[in-house]
């Protein structure tokens, strides 16, 4: 398994838990912290898990998530991001 | 734990999009599909192409979520507006988001001409049965028997008309390139509304004509749902109302 | 040498539009403007503009709305039914701060009324029309011209102010054919750029045109700055003709084809020794308030004529403010008084 990691935009999140919904390997899960909005947000409490299959980021309403992944499977893409690797800012 | 330094970013936030937050409620499907058109925008290099037309309703602040230019239309006149700034600038590339209440009640007449002109155009449809601006009224696309609260006993279609079927009516006209009917209540229909909308844009970048997208999409505020509960309930009930697929591709 | 051609007052507006770089128009069909529509069908493609008949008038406004936004001269004609249709699409116009033409061949109200000349859009030419605090540049020409001469102008004071202008015709002075010098033709190309226009966010930041502003000291602000452009227009763009005013007892105060009968109604006085004198509007937004006020302080009275029960008689009072009597002479429904009708009340007054 590739490993992964997620990184939550805690003000964007707004704590609909779609996304903990979606992963399939339990690595998100709706905090007890706010954000400044009111909003509980999502946190990766078992970020060991995470294979960076971006179907958390895929699910986002609010593009609150970003996914890496270890370089040495990077080219093996999982998941239909419109993204390149090289897209971000 | 990993860092950043050994790491690729494969999900990064779209480069279409500004900084600002969107101002939907948690777990509303617009967001996603906000993102998804951003996307869309940067895999074909479009976006110093692109206007955006903001429709009234929910996604009224779309025109500055976009690094796009952008512009708001007056209910339901999204379309003819499309074919203004089309017809007065034919390399500029337009996209109209509109939800169900601006496209099929209000702006029905400018919705169907301008798709039986066949403007070269793309038309993104926000189907979620529902006016969710102005509180959850019925919409034309609500569900027989489901309530709202301008029917709050639930939609008699014996009085208040059938959900109407947008796609299948656009369907039936002799010029639009392409008319689809997309879902985005999991992962795999997300991918799958992905490709539709890359399409619909990348035909009209290709000078093929007038694409719609329709898009099944939840409104957990107005459905009185959970937004987990609101995906289950676009599977099970919503896609048996609206099939989905492709219903017309002269690609 | 200016290209003389004998053409209908609509046609001298579509052509005169052409001419002034429109090269989009949308628009529906009915009369008295029908003629408008069909010139640009059959004249606006040759100089590679668009010509759409839409499916509505509510679609034709809404695409000029479109095309004004991407930066290009576009006009809509329509007749009284079509231009209410077209009033919240203007209210639009006017709140994203778009420049826009839009002609009224004005016809007899109110409901579809008949097709006969009539001045009863007056009211919603000047004083909004749409909803919302709004102003239109509006234009009335007596001649066809003159609906030469002020289309050109539309385009260009709508642009440089921004503003939506609109001209306010009738179905006497669209059908009625007169000699027209017509302007040189303009290359779009070298008219005044527009770098709010909506062209794609290359090499700068995205241009966004909306009337949306949810925040109350946001929309006040807008709205502020958009009067002060008003108070602008007021200052310099109040346009009038007098005739005979200068020792003038009885002035007429008219516009558009009633401001066109009054000079016959003045030189038949005149001949018959009345010492009659006209004043008429051409701007009726901007109104021609002070020049009226100033008349107003040497004559017997100020007698508005109109083709309604009394519209611009409103700003007419407005102006005089008591300095003089403000009598009225209108018809209504389409009926135009004749010129020895309207003496004979003008004979009342001296």
């Amino acid at each position: 398994m590739p490993n992964g990691m997620v990184v939550v935009d805690r003000e964007r999140c707004k704590g609909c838990g779609l996304c903990v919904g979606v992963c399939p390997f339990g690595v998100l899960e709706l905090s007890a912290t706010y954000n400044s909005a009111g909003y509980p947000v999502v946190s990766a409490s078992h970020p060991e898990k995470c294979t960076g299959c971006t179907l958390c980021a895929q699910t986002c309403p609010d593009v609150a998530l970003e996914v890496y992944r270890e370089k040495a499977v990077a080219g093996s893409a999982v998941g239909s991001s419109a993204e390149t690797p090289t897209d971000h800012r | 734990m990993s860092s950043t330094d050994t790491m690729t970013k494969v999900f990064a936030r779209p480069r279409s999009l500004t900084e600002k937050p969107f101002t939907y409620c948690p777990g509303c499907d617009h967001g996603l599909l906000t993102r998804i058109l951003a996307g869309a925008i940067d895999k074909l290099g479009i976006q110093e192409r692109t206007v955006i037309i903001a429709p009234v309703g929910c996604a009224v602040f779309a025109y500055e979520w976009f690094r796009c230019d952008g512009i708001q239309a007056s209910h339901g006149r999204a379309a003819a507006v499309a074919t203004g700034l089309k017809r007065a600038n034919p390399d500029l590339i337009v996209i109209s988001y509109q939800g169900d209440g601006d496209l099929a009640a209000i702006g029905t007449a400018e919705t169907i001409h301008a798709a039986n002109r066949g403007e070269a155009i793309t038309v993104i449809f926000v189907n979620n049965q529902i006016y969710g601006m102005t509180g959850g009224q019925m919409a034309p696309t609500t569900l027989a028997g489901q309530r709202a609260t301008s029917c709050p006993e639930g939609r008699d279609v014996r009085t208040m008309g059938h959900p109407l079927p947008v796609a299948e009516m656009i369907a039936t006209l002799a010029a639009p390139a392409y008319v689809t009917r997309q879902s985005l209540h999991d992962p795999k229909h997300v991918a799958q509304a992905t490709k539709a909308v890359e399409k619909a844009l990348r035909y009209q970048v290709e000078g093929k004509g007038y694409s719609l997208v329709e898009v099944l999409s939840t409104c957990p505020t107005g459905w009185r749902m959970p937004p987990a509960v609101a995906h289950k309930h676009v599977a099970d009930v919503v896609t048996g109302a609206f099939p989905l697929g492709d219903l017309v591709d002269r690609g | 040498m200016a290209d003389r051609q004998l053409m209908t007052g609509n046609e001298a507006m579509a052509e005169a539009a052409i001419r002034a770089g429109c090269r989009t128009y949308f628009g529906y069909p009915i009369t008295p403007q029908n003629e408008i529509l069909e010139y640009m069908a059959a004249h606006l493609p040759r100089a590679g503009g668009t010509f759409l008949q839409a499916e509505s008038e509510v679609a034709a406004i809404n695409m000029c709305y479109g095309a004004a936004a991407a930066g290009v001269r576009t006009m809509t004609s329509s007749s009284s039914p079509g231009v209410s249709l077209k009033m919240e699409g203007i209210s639009y116009l006017a709140g994203a701060d778009l420049p826009c033409v839009i002609l009224n061949v004005a016809r007899g109200g109110p409901g579809l009324g008949n097709i006969a000349p009539a001045q009863g859009d007056y009211f919603q030419a000047t004083k909004g029309g749409g909803h919302g605090d709004y102003r239109l540049i509006v234009l009335a020409p007596s001649t066809a011209q003159e609906a030469a001469d002020l289309a050109g102008l539309a385009f260009d004071l709508s642009d440089q102010y921004r503003v939506p202008a609109l001209i306010l015709a009738d179905g006497m002075l669209g059908q009625m054919m007169e000699p027209v010098a017509l302007p040189p033709h303009r290359d779009p190309a070298t008219l005044p750029p527009k770098p709010w226009a909506l062209t794609g966010a290359k090499g700068r930041d995205p241009n966004y045109i909306a009337s949306f502003a949810l925040e109350p000291t946001v929309l006040r602000d807008l709205n502020v700055r958009r009067h002060a452009r008003y108070r602008e227009i007021e200052a310099r763009e109040v346009r009038w003709e007098e005739v005979a005013t200068a020792d003038a007892e009885v002035l007429l105060v008219a516009y558009g084809t009633m401001g066109r009968i009054a000079k016959t109604v003045v030189r038949r006085g005149r001949e018959r020794g009345i010492r009659v004198g006209l004043l008429r509007p051409i701007t009726l937004w901007p109104f021609p308030y002070s020049p009226i006020r100033k008349l107003a302080e040497r004559v017997r009275a100020v007698l508005t004529v109109e083709l309604s029960a009394g519209q611009m008689w409103e700003d007419v009072r407005l102006a005089v403010e008591g300095r003089c009597a403000t009598p009225f002479y209108g018809e209504m429904g389409g009926v135009v008084p004749t010129p020895s009708e309207i003496l004979t009340e003008v004979m009342r007054h001296v």
